[in-house]
């Protein structure tokens, strides 16, 4: 018994020990560990103290408690049930006002629901448009225009439209690609020119940016869920979860020999929405 | 002292009554009835460390250039709410160990509240009366994973940005309201400048005060209802034995939130958790790879990942792949935990109240269930990370998505069936044994002889 209320004490002391090492470790700048293992000590020896107290120096002892605070007794019940009725029946005595209580309560429901409107903008065109316009400018992350002599074959680069950098749904990779690898269809024939590619960079899945690129297959994969689209193919889905190709973005290269795009992408960027259609 | 607050107490309330009732409360002894105290005290330490964090953070997208000591991101832009999480980890004293903590705790106290209904499920804890607590813990499970994911965004870094672009997306995949349902949260196309600070004020005020509300219901019913008992000597459906409140229980119970906050001390001083400035701020067309999420969303990132490449067209609607995996299969997964109480009822025709627990191998057909649907919920968390474990075996993430394709549909059947038939047997061996329900007193027969006779629980004293 002593030994053990003296362990308890031992521990107490530790704790406090472990508090002040705390307060030290915070005084001298002593970084998250020091600072940690204080806290630990002071926090972990109270508790083990406690515990220990609670089981050798405190008598087990089993007590019995008898179910019986449910259900009430039968006339508990009846009276309860009484009582309801009784205020229920006052109510009913005029039932066209309860009526009328509860169109107000309604009305008023629905009333509070409107400011709720002003929570967000109303859906509008944004889903379907980006940034891109007829001849913008395609620019790098650092906004310098990109020109048709400035990507190496088989590399790849995330692009904007002229000033717009950085704009979440404008975000574009432009693939260049050597010749003969694209397969486009004959109304895609002139989006890319000098093998120069480009696609929308949100995953039509669930629009994380399709950050990863298999140079030697030509596949783009996302790497939120693992969707990989064929480069060569007009970037449909071959694996994963996503369903429908990046969009792409027809490209022209200007006279000046820097690349522009010819118009906004043809379909909305990114994840599905009920409204698309 | 005590004793004079009492009187105190009681000449302004009459609480004698009460606390002379309540302190000798009984409250059983297992282990498996720790689970919730440790979710209990990991929220503790939740609300102690995040009314800390939350006097350092600033819920503002307001873009500014980074000049705090962590060199690397010297001159970059971000927001303010992620440079105030630098500050914070780099800059403040203590900082770092208690925003660790509170990210470890948050981990636990997710961790302790799942295995702490699996013990109430596969006990038939949730059977009458407490079909109503049952539905209160799914809420309250519900509300931290709320708190757990809106606090793992709040600091805006890449790895939490990109979280919340997917959160985004499967929230405009809904049929109808979706993309309202969006606008309306995020306050407009994601990235909007609003959403950092909503969800700052979701997870400091709303989620929390709701926690508070809930477990206040659940303990209070607790109480109320009086905690169940698993078989034993003496123990029946009329009576619970345990631990008086005072001062046994309550003297272990202390013990035990000093000794959870050791715990996640401890992983928060040495355990480095979401070190965010190694991310970099979020940047929309930036995602680093591999992207892990917090391990109680990696279910449904698993989801996700292995969902199906649906894309429905409905007279000129479209229902995306993120709608199934991302919002169906989670409906359905809480709608079959809230009815089962309720849906095990109507199977077994059992409507009578219970308050000694079952034996998993009691009811093997529960158990089973049980255990098909928490190995469907472990597939999908381990597929929620395919793209690491393609990384460490060197195979393809494409070949292991595949695999465990196959895998979530096989195993939750095989081990449902296996489990179901290791209960059963089990079960059937122990009704083998000869019965001896409770104690048996052995008395001297007037021959001198021994006879063993069961003593009838109904009629121990209390």
């Amino acid at each position: 018994m002593t030994t053990r209320l003296g362990s308890t004490a031992v521990a107490f002391g530790v704790s406090i020990l472990g508090s002040a090492w705390f307060a030290a470790a915070y005084a001298l700048h002593a970084g998250p560990q020091l600072e940690g293992l204080g806290l630990l000590v002071a926090l972990g020896a109270l508790g083990l103290g406690i515990i220990l107290w609670a089981t050798f120096a405190i008598p087990q002892e089993q007590v019995v408690d008898i179910r019986d605070d449910y259900p009430s007794s039968r006339d508990e019940r009846s009276g309860a049930e009484a009582a309801l009725q009784h205020g229920a029946d006052e109510l009913d005595r005029h039932g066209f006002l309860v009526t009328f209580l509860m169109a107000a309560f309604g009305a008023l429901g629905v009333a509070v629901l409107f400011p709720l409107r002003s929570l967000g903008p109303r859906f509008g065109e944004g889903l379907y448009r980006t940034k891109w316009t007829p001849g913008a400018r395609v620019v790098g992350e650092n906004g310098v225009p990109v020109s048709s002599s400035d990507l190496a074959v088989g590399s790849v680069l995330t692009v904007f439209p002229d000033g717009h950098v950085g704009d979440a749904s404008s975000q574009t990779l432009l693939l260049r690609l050597p010749p003969g690898v694209l397969q486009p269809s004959p109304q895609r024939r002139d989006w890319s020119p000098q093998g120069y590619v480009a696609f929308s960079k949100v995953c039509t899945h669930a629009g994380c940016p399709v950050g990863l690129y298999r140079s030697s297959t030509y596949q783009l994969l996302c790497p939120c869920h693992q969707s990989v689209f064929d480069v060569a193919h007009a970037a449909r889905p071959i694996s994963g979860p996503a369903a429908r190709a990046l969009p792409q973005l027809p490209l022209q290269i200007a006279d000046d020999g820097y690349l522009r795009a010819q118009s906004d992408y043809t379909e909305p960027i990114g994840p599905g929405f009920w409204q698309r259609s | 002292m005590i004793r004079r607050l009492a009187l105190a107490l009681d000449d302004r309330l009459g609480t004698a009554h009460f606390m002379r009732k309540a302190l000798r409360k009984a409250f059983p002894d297992h282990w498996s009835f720790m689970l919730g105290e440790i979710a209990l005290y990991c929220f503790v330490v939740l609300l102690a460390t995040g009314i800390y964090l939350g006097f350092f953070f600033d819920a503002s997208t307001q873009p500014l250039t980074y000049d705090g000591s962590y060199l690397s991101l010297h001159g970059i832009q971000m927001s303010a709410a992620y440079a105030s999480v630098l500050r914070l980890s780099l800059d403040t004293r203590a900082g770092l160990l208690l925003r660790q903590i509170h990210h470890w705790a948050a981990l636990v106290f997710l961790a302790a509240i799942t295995v702490h209904m699996c013990r109430i499920f596969f006990t038939g804890a949730f059977r009458r009366p407490r079909e109503l607590n049952w539905i209160i813990g799914l809420v309250l499970l519900i509300l931290a994973l709320g708190a757990g994911f809106t606090g793992y965004s709040l600091p805006d870094d890449l790895l939490s940005g990109t979280g919340l672009r997917i959160a985004y997306s499967v929230l405009i995949s809904v049929p109808f309201v979706g993309v309202d349902l969006a606008f309306l949260f995020f306050g407009g196309d994601f990235p909007a400048a609003q959403t950092i600070g909503r969800l700052f004020f979701t997870h400091v005020l709303i989620v929390p005060a709701l926690i508070v509300v809930a477990l206040t219901l659940h303990l209070g019913i607790i109480w109320r209802q009086k905690h169940t008992q698993f078989r034993g000597p003496g123990r029946t459906e009329n009576n619970v034995i345990g631990s008086p409140l005072w001062p046994n229980y309550a003297m272990k119970s202390v013990g035990l939130l000093f000794a959870v906050a050791a715990i996640v001390t401890a992983l928060g001083a040495f355990f480095q958790i979401n070190p965010i400035w190694l991310y970099g701020p979020y940047n929309p067309s930036n995602v680093s790879s591999p992207a892990q999420p917090d391990w109680y969303i990696g279910w449904l990132e698993g989801a996700l990942r292995l969902g199906p490449s649906w894309d429905w067209q409905i007279f000129n609607h479209t229902v995306p792949a993120p709608f199934f995996a991302g919002v169906m299969l989670p409906l359905a997964f809480f709608f079959l935990l809230f009815v089962w109480p309720f849906l095990e009822r109507a199977m077994t025709h059992d409507g009578e109240p219970h308050q000694l627990l079952d034996h998993p191998s009691d009811t093997p057909w529960r158990t089973g269930v049980g255990a098909a649907v928490l190995t469907f919920a472990i597939v999908l968390t381990l597929a929620g990370s395919d793209d690491v474990q393609a990384k460490i075996f060197g195979i393809s993430v494409e070949t292991l998505a595949s695999l465990y394709r196959i895998v979530l549909l096989i195993f939750p059947v095989v081990v449902g069936l296996l489990t179901f038939e290791f209960a059963r047997e089990l079960r059937d061996r122990r009704n083998a044994l000869p019965k001896a329900d409770g104690r048996v007193v052995i008395s001297r027969t007037d021959s001198g002889g021994f006879v063993g006779q069961p003593e009838e629980n109904t009629q121990r004293p209390s």
